[in-house]
């Protein structure tokens, strides 16, 4: 389990994370999820005590990083930078580290074999390709046989095959009850992975949800309606019980209620439409929406949200974004 | 139980990089190939010195006369075992393993020190024996007053460059740096503070110029230098002391970067 409780790094005036309290759980995967920048590599930094935070704390299992015995025993991580010695071999960068927490050299040769790495592991690390250095970096996370692993980007770069075997091996070690921390930028590659989201935008948490409950509450479908006639459809559909509210451009979204129906209703109103069409709205595009209200919520720090886009943030958000 | 691992860990790092090998062994080579070079040069130079400069013919001293340009070599020893950390981003993998900042600084300080000494005290009695060789009748023997002090100083004075280059990249951490100020300092402007005379007081309290006494048997006629060989070492010890003590709080202060 890591804890963080109001978790803050500033570099000089910048605010990489902001006050962030949230808790990863064991026996599940727990995907990060923020746009580039959002903080998401300062903050597994700190996890490992390797930035020292500005403000608030950080635990693993309850205790800080630096008094851990054996640390690489407890928690696994792969770090967006490499930080392999480009004249070492694969072999040699585990053997420092397993040495280094009292780790048996067996285990080496057993994480070698567990990433594919075996027949490469006695050449320098300078010739290894981007899916060959993701792979030996998993290994390094792997090597303590840790209840806790935190991946910082672990698909960045891969190739298909590489993809499907990190999602499954991420997966499987989620399985086994051990604690998955895993960030990336891409909503999609969330979705896949992750049981449990943490979605944080300019170094603010904006989401800390179930999966399920994010896809529920994001992956909506509505019909827009276009009408020249507008306080005339408004009528015409409060009056059948159907509620519509405001979309965008002078839209409106109608939610629960088949087109069909809407276009009914319509014309036995004698209202004209100008456009009636499902939409879907993507995972992808809640994210780009909720990490978008981030950025303007900071733009527009102390004064209020134009009156629409506030209606909007909150029927979509409802607490879940304002926790932090 | 926790630093002997460390210790383990920091020497296959040591162990298993090419640099370690070829920045040791061109120091070894330099000082020894030099200091017999200057040393036969120096014999037969012999005769046509003047009186004074005679009596102030010091055949231990000639024979490290390679130390002022190995040593360079040793600087980048030094200098690559901790700048290595941050060049290669490995100092965050180094820091997760090891979270006791002291305790991974002062492990591998205190490999790579042990390798210099054993790798500097077989250079200091080479060179010493090799140069001797070359200066004939002139040679000093190690039963000499004083000889064995500076030979075995000069092992040490090795040791105390190649930790001085060590603390130093702890504070500066980048490798180019590191050596950018070291290299030109030991090798030009220490020579030139020390052999201007309106800076020459000052210069012979830099750290190479104080920890080269050990090297010396035979003081120069007229020589006014404040201190004794074992107070020279110890001033250049003190700088050593100072440039750890200087690396180790910033790296504790430090993000890991
Ligand atoms: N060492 C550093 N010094 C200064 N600014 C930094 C440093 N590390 C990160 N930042 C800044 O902090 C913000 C968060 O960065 P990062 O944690 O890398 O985000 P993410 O991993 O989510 O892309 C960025 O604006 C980045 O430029
Ligand atoms: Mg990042």
């Amino acid at each position: 389990m890591i804890e963080l409780e109001g978790l803050t790094k500033r570099y000089g005036e910048k605010v990489a994370v902001d006050h962030l309290t949230f808790t990863v759980r064991p026996g599940i995967v727990t995907g990060f999820l923020g746009p580039n920048g959002a903080g998401k590599s300062t903050t597994m930094r700190m996890i490992l005590g390797l930035d020292h935070p500005t403000a608030g704390d950080v635990r693993i299992d309850g205790t800080h990083y630096e008094r851990l015995q054996d640390p690489l025993t407890y928690i696994g991580a792969l770090l967006e930078a490499k930080g392999v010695h480009p004249g070492r071999s694969a072999y040699n960068h585990l053997l420092w580290l397993a040495q280094s927490n009292g780790i048996p050299e067996r285990r080496v040769r057993e994480v070698l074999d567990e990433v594919g790495l075996t027949a490469v592991a006695r050449k320098k690390a300078k010739g290894f390709s981007l899916g060959m250095g993701q792979r030996l970096g998993i290994a390094a996370a792997l090597l303590g046989d840790p209840r806790i692993l935190m991946f910082d980007e672990p698909v960045n770069g891969l190739d298909p095959e590489g993809i499907h075997w990190i999602r499954t091996l991420m997966k499987s070690l989620a399985q086994q009850g051990r604690t998955v921390f895993v960030s990336s930028h891409l909503m999609s590659e969330m979705a896949l992975t992750a049981d449990h989201l943490v979605v944080i935008g300019q170094g603010r948490l904006l989401a800390d949800t179930s999966m399920a409950q994010f896809i529920e509450r994001n992956s909506r479908s509505y019909v827009r309606v276009r009408s020249p006639q507008r306080e005339a459809l408004l009528d015409a559909l409060h009056q059948a019980g159907v509620t519509a509210v405001d979309g965008p451009d002078g839209t409106l979204e109608v939610d629960g209620t088949p087109a069909g129906t809407i276009g009914e209703l319509a014309a036995a109103n004698g209202v004209v439409l100008h456009e009636l069409s499902p939409q879907q709205a993507s995972l992808e595009e809640a994210f780009m929406q909720l990490t978008a209200e981030s950025v303007e919520y900071h733009a527009h720090a102390g004064t209020p949200l134009p009156p629409q886009q506030q209606q909007r943030q909150q029927q979509q958000w409802g607490e879940s974004w304002r926790k932090g | 139980m926790a630093t002997a691992q460390v210790v383990r860990s920091e020497w296959t790092k040591i162990r298993s990089v090419a640099s370690t090998v070829w920045t040791l062994s061109t120091a070894v080579v330099v000082t020894i190939a030099l200091g017999m070079l200057i040393s036969a040069l120096s014999k037969n130079e012999f005769d046509n010195l003047s009186q004074r400069e005679k009596l102030s013919f010091d055949p231990t001293f000639i024979s490290f006369a390679g130390t002022g340009l190995g040593q360079l070599a040793m600087i980048v020893f030094g200098v690559l075992v901790v700048s290595n950390e941050y060049s290669t981003g490995m100092i965050r993998a180094s820091l997760a393993a090891v979270p006791k900042r002291g305790v991974f600084l002062f492990s591998k300080l205190a490999v790579a020190t042990a390798l210099v000494f054993v790798v500097g005290m077989a250079t200091s009695f080479a060179t010493f024996f090799l140069g001797q060789l070359m200066l004939g009748d002139l040679k000093a023997s190690i039963g000499d007053d004083g000889v064995l002090r500076a030979v075995f100083g000069g092992g040490l004075y090795m040791t105390l460059i190649a930790l001085f280059s060590m603390g130093v990249a702890t504070m500066l951490r980048s490798p180019m740096l590191s050596l950018g100020i070291l290299m030109p300092f030991f090798f030009l402007i220490s020579n030139i503070l020390g052999n201007v005379s309106a800076t020459e007081k000052v210069g012979r309290f830099l750290p190479d110029q104080a920890g080269s006494k050990i090297m010396q048997v035979v003081t120069p006629v007229d020589d006014d230098t404040p201190y004794g060989p074992w107070g020279g070492l110890g001033i250049m010890a003190l700088w050593v002391i100072a440039a750890v003590v200087g690396g180790y709080v910033l790296l504790k202060r430090r993000d890991a970067q």
